[in-house]
């Protein structure tokens, strides 16, 4: 079991999303987050006051996977989000411990799908 | 080469910006020598200012200056939240810029007495636009007052066009393309319309005695906005995966918000139209309420009806579709006809937004085309099919009321105006393409106006 974090432009997420329910990974939970890589945001300006080095706005998926579905999760996410630009996001892969279901007490491999 | 564009845009904003203060300064000068050796003020016949009406417009003046803030909520609330200031900043620089360019040549162009065509120039700056009453316009209340109420329509005709081209286009351009707009389609309209000898006020020449009746602007304002909107809606393409996503409004309350601030300005835009407080601006409000009314719920129905619920943004499409039918008729019509007026304009608008758009394939971001469009062609028509003298002796019947020749000078009008429109607005977006360049690029597309146009954010997410 693997937990697949992705941060991603918040205009590719309906693409991701897509990308992903054509490998039927379709269970995910999506915040919005905010941060900045090489990219080091753009200045806002308020009466003259400038701030530099903003925080840009990114999309945080957080998806639990089965081995199988390591890869083609990884490839979707690519597949959706990239614009070819800087900012266009990362990619982490954790292993993860445990995953439970609440409603059944199911767990492990039986519990993520 | 892009920092060149920039710094072209700029300099042809500033430059025009420049253009109208100078040639202020110079005229202002004038005016001063002018009034005080002018002795035709005096030989004039005395017209006696009444303060009711003086009050009643200047009120009207304020609420009509509302709406443009209100529009900028109704169409802010609706697009997505990182072009929510640039929706907001459009609407607040125009009522700036063009308040400007109004006082400066504006009016002059609009109202002073000229050609079939357009206004003169004698009135730049203002000159000999004073504080007595000017008869051709307004009997009772100082010419000032009158200039000012139109003063507010200048404003928001640009302003409704904001609506098909949101979300993507440079701000630069926009200011630009907007002082064009105003002075070479709204103030020829507005002077063929409303202004002395303009080409719509007396259609004799067209082998139609009469003219076209537009109470508060259904023609000049709707008519010409929305003709606007759709030409700019066609060339500025569909905003990036329009089709594949659609949009959800960002903020619904803040539309409500704004269609309500509409709503309330509505009655200075209509009842204060009559110039008067009398028989005939409560006659306009009333109608103007009802037709809102009507058209708020049948949108409502047939929105539950369709699909399955009643929307709020339906509701106040139609509030809004409603208020822009019963514009050019609201002095000429009685409550019953202003019921069908209404109900109609939301059968009409709302088949505008749900099946011809989609057919014929333009992106219409707030549909400016779709209501105001659509509702401003159906209120022009309609005014030439309920318009009745016993409501308005000065005006004139209608079909239903047994005056065919009405309709055919309303619908001459309408296709006198929507081609003006279409042609001119196709022009002035050209030059402003080949100058400046109209649109964002697809990255400040992707981030948002907000924070690309204006250096700013309209929400926080962390303090």
């Amino acid at each position: 079991m693997k937990m697949i974090i992705a941060i991603i432009q918040p205009h590719r997420l309906e693409a991701v999303k897509e990308e992903l329910y054509k490998v039927e990974v379709n269970l995910m939970t999506v915040s919005e987050v905010l941060g900045h890589g090489r990219q080091k945001g753009i200045a806002e300006v308020y009466r003259g006051f400038k701030e530099t080095g903003n925080l840009l706005r990114k999309i945080r998926l957080d998806i639990a996977v089965n081995e199988s579905f390591v890869q083609p999760t990884i490839d979707a996410i690519r597949k959706g989000a990239k614009t070819g630009e800087v900012g266009d996001g990362k990619i982490f892969v954790l292993d993860l411990a445990e995953c439970v279901r609440i409603r059944t007490g199911e767990t492990g491999v039986l519990a993520i799908g | 080469m892009k920092l060149n564009f920039k710094i072209n845009s700029r300099i042809f904003g500033f430059g025009i910006l420049l253009f109208m203060l100078m040639a202020g300064a110079v005229l202002a000068e004038e005016t001063a020598t002018a009034l005080a050796a002018d002795p035709v003020a005096a030989a004039a016949p005395v017209l006696t200012v009444d303060t009711g009406d003086t009050a009643w417009v200047l009120i009207s003046s304020a609420l009509v200056m509302l709406m443009t803030p209100g529009l900028a909520f109704f169409y802010g609330g609706l697009v997505r939240r990182k072009n929510y200031l640039n929706v907001l900043m459009q609407c607040m620089v125009i009522l700036a810029a063009l308040s400007v360019q109004w006082v400066v040549f504006g009016y002059s162009l609009s109202f002073c007495p000229g050609s079939k065509w357009i206004g003169g120039l004698d009135w730049m700056m203002l000159k000999g636009v004073g504080l007595e009453p000017y008869g051709d316009y307004s009997a009772t209340i100082p010419h000032q007052a009158f200039m000012i109420f139109q003063a507010m329509f200048a404003v928001i005709t640009p302003a409704l066009i904001i609506g098909a081209f949101a979300e993507r286009m440079k701000f630069s351009a926009f200011l630009v393309f907007t002082l064009l707009w105003a002075t070479f389609v709204y103030d020829p309209v507005a002077h063929w319309v409303w202004g002395v000898g303009g080409l719509l006020r007396d259609m004799s020449w067209m082998g139609l005695p009469g003219f076209a009746l537009d109470f508060a602007g259904g023609t000049v304002v709707h008519v010409n906005a929305g003709i606007a909107a759709l030409v700019t809606a066609l060339i500025i393409g569909k905003r990036k995966n329009i089709d594949k996503y659609p949009i959800p409004p960002h903020s619904l309350p803040f539309s409500v918000l704004g269609a309500s601030l509409l709503w309330f300005g509505w009655f200075g835009f209509n009842a204060g139209s009559a110039l008067s407080a009398n028989g005939l601006a409560v006659n306009a409000f009333v109608v103007t309420h009802t037709a809102a009314a009507a058209a708020a719920l049948t949108w409502a129905l047939i929105d539950w009806r369709i699909h399955g619920a009643p929307t709020m943004l339906g509701t106040i499409s139609g509030a809004v579709a409603g208020l822009v039918a019963i514009t050019p008729a609201a002095g000429f019509v009685g409550i019953g006809s202003a019921l069908i007026i209404g109900v109609l304009v939301s059968v009409f608008c709302f088949a505008a937004v749900s099946y011809l758009k989609p057919k014929l394939g333009y992106d219409d971001s707030l549909d400016a085309f779709g209501i105001h469009g659509i509702g401003g062609l159906w209120g022009a028509l309609a005014t030439g099919l309920f318009a009745s003298k016993v409501i308005n002796p000065a005006g004139a019947d209608g079909l239903f009321f047994g005056n065919p020749k009405q309709f055919l000078i309303q619908v001459a009008a309408c296709l006198i105006t929507i081609s003006y429109a279409l042609i001119v607005t196709w022009i002035l977006y050209k030059i402003v393409d080949a100058v400046i360049g109209v649109r964002v690029t697809e990255k400040e597309e992707a981030i948002g106006l907000d924070l690309t146009q204006h250096n700013e954010n309209a929400y926080t997410i962390l303090e």
